[in-house]
């Protein structure tokens, strides 16, 4: 399999300024040629889910209707990510004129930054940026006006139809899927969600080109993403990296020399043990992340890890259906019997199974990805949790 | 009118009366009064012509939508690995200690409350926490009590 170098790119915090001229530019345009630039640029949303933005905005785009949506998921909950809140901080303009751009390609006249409650200190500043944009947006005569919504503590709203249902005045618990938001999203129209990093992307293909774009990363991962890098490290911060190294090459730069595991992806990523470093891909093609890489040492307990995340899970699950609810609760209670003693070392394996089942039959993200990091942890560290 | 029937109409008067108006006129309620009553609920009920079971339903179902009554202060410390890797335990002792509450608990004088929260988004400057909106990073126990004493005086 193809991998890249470690490699730094500078191009997310590049400083501001030719926002508006790009996006002037690109209403002179067809916007079915953007469309096909996004796709075969290979950008895929960098909120972990890794869609095709391209195609996302392709059928955000042929939706009939008479409103459609842009939201700006700016709710960074995984435990471990950082990177949207510095995007937020140093670059708004590129954010708020890449959704703008989506409305524009897509038909939407109106876009929602939905922030979570944690980063409401940002809100004064962005306020102020996103009048003068909704001002300048007139100007060059595109009819679209951005507005703020804000999260109030809840981890699963990050999930877009979460992040939906709570801008429409309810409870944060996802929908069914499908129908999905490009159809039906925000009061039923079709809205497009996107990540505060993609619309940053979209806006560096708009401006570079996407054949510039796709000599960066690999062929499943293509272009750059914001790392935030934490822990035992040498360096912790937001690292912006070329998709597609080794998680090998990551630890050497980044790891403190005695680096045990790696969380790749937060709390609903994947453990990787220190004997996977060389195999392990940092991408779509080996461990996808949105961003989040926990650093863990050798003096670190991974039940202490283990058990801080499904402490997590379990407060942060949303309740409505019974395979996260009840199991979140179960995985819990059933490390802590076992390192108690009051269970077998192979009550383990039961509880491994029923992390698999959660991962068939939970209704959303959250309930389905609590066995990532469970059976990585236990597969990789069984004795640290028994013992 | 009493004063939270002219305080939650004025908000349903800036932020609507449809069933999105509902999430920033409870936000709106917390930054004003920092947690919501039960005369707020029916106020809010009446405004938006839902059942008040519904207005409330909605609010506890987001941790930073208080429902009890809570102090002036809001503190929230960051209990995700990171932030516990680095030392939240000191951190919380030294807040417990200076304000004699633990966490889930309220000041005599209600002027502040503590709690802890899942990540901050501050792993790398951590233990993390917030005083309401306001974010303090890279905590130690001296820094901690520094910042409480601080807001004592306010
Ligand atoms: C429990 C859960 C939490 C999520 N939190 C976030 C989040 O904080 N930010 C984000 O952009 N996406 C989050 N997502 C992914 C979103 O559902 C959605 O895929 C994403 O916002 C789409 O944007 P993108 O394609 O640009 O990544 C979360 C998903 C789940 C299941
Ligand atoms: S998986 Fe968990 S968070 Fe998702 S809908 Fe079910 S209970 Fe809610």
């Amino acid at each position: 399999m193809e991998t890249k170098q470690l490699s730094r790119v500078d191009l997310i915090f590049k400083p501001e300024g030719k926002e508006i001229e790009l996006l002037k530019k690109k209403l002179n345009e067809d916007g079915d040629d953007f469309i096909l630039e996004l796709i075969d640029s290979g950008l895929k949303g960098r909120g972990g889910a890794g869609f095709l933005t391209g195609l996302k905005w392709k059928l955000a785009r042929e939706a009939k209707a008479d409103q459609k949506y842009v939201i700006c998921n700016a709710d960074e909950g995984e435990p471990g990510t950082f990177k949207d809140r510095e995007i937020l901080e140093r670059v708004p303009r590129k954010v708020f004129t890449g959704m703008a751009l989506c409305g524009h390609i897509v038909g939407a006249t109106k876009g929602y930054i939905y922030l979570r409650a944690e980063y409401k200190y940002l809100a004064p500043k962005l306020k102020k940026c996103m009048a003068d944009l909704n001002d300048e947006f007139k100007k060059i005569g595109l009819e679209f006006t951005l507005d703020i919504r804000y999260g109030s503590g809840a981890y699963v709203c990050g999930e877009e139809t979460a992040l939906i249902e709570s801008m429409e005045g309810k409870r944060g618990e996802p929908r069914n899927k499908p129908p999905f938001p490009v159809t039906e999203g925000y009061l039923n129209k079709p809205t497009v969600v996107n990540n505060v990093e993609t619309f940053v992307n979209t806006m560096i293909i708009s401006e570079i080109g996407f054949k510039e774009y796709k000599k960066l990363g690999t062929d499943h991962s293509r272009g750059m993403k914001l790392f935030s890098i934490s822990g035992d490290a040498v360096k912790e911060g937001i690292f912006e990296l070329e998709l597609g190294m080794s998680l090998a090459d990551f630890v050497e730069e980044f790891g403190d020399g005695d680096t045990k595991a790696v969380q790749v992806g937060g709390a609903s990523g994947f453990c990787v043990p220190r004997k996977k470093f060389k195999e392990t891909i940092i991408g779509f093609e080996g461990i996808p992340t949105g961003g989040s890489m926990k650093i863990f040492n050798s003096s670190r307990s991974m039940y202490n890890v283990l058990h801080n995340y499904l402490d997590f899970f379990q407060e942060e699950s949303c309740g409505q259906c019974t395979p996260c609810r009840v199991g979140c609760q179960q995985l819990l209670l059933g490390i802590e019997a076992v390192k108690r003693r009051e269970r077998p070392s192979s009550y383990l394996d039961e509880l491994m199974k029923l992390a698999d089942t959660m991962k068939i039959s939970a209704k959303c993200g959250l309930g389905q990805s609590v066995g990532n990091a469970f059976v990585s942890i236990i597969e990789n560290f069984r004795e640290e949790i028994v013992y | 009118m009493s004063n939270t029937e002219n305080f939650v109409k004025e908000l349903a008067d800036k932020h609507g009366r449809k069933r999105e108006s509902l999430m920033p006129i409870l936000q709106e309620v917390i930054d004003a009064r920092r947690y919501l009553s039960d005369e707020t609920v029916v106020n809010i009920a009446r405004e938006l012509d839902m059942s008040a079971a519904d207005v409330y339903g909605t609010a506890s179902f987001y941790s930073f939508i208080e429902t009890k009554e809570v102090g002036q202060y809001s503190i929230r410390l960051c209990k995700t690995i990171v932030c516990d890797m680095k030392g939240k335990e000191a951190i919380l002792n030294a807040i417990e200690e200076t304000l004699k509450i633990k966490i889930g608990q309220t000041t005599p004088d209600r002027k502040f409350s503590l709690s802890t929260t899942n990540c901050l988004g501050w792993c790398h400057k951590g233990p993390a926490m917030l005083i309401n909106d306001e974010v303090f990073t890279e905590l130690t126990p001296g820094k901690v009590i520094e910042i409480l004493e601080n807001y004592m005086n306010r």
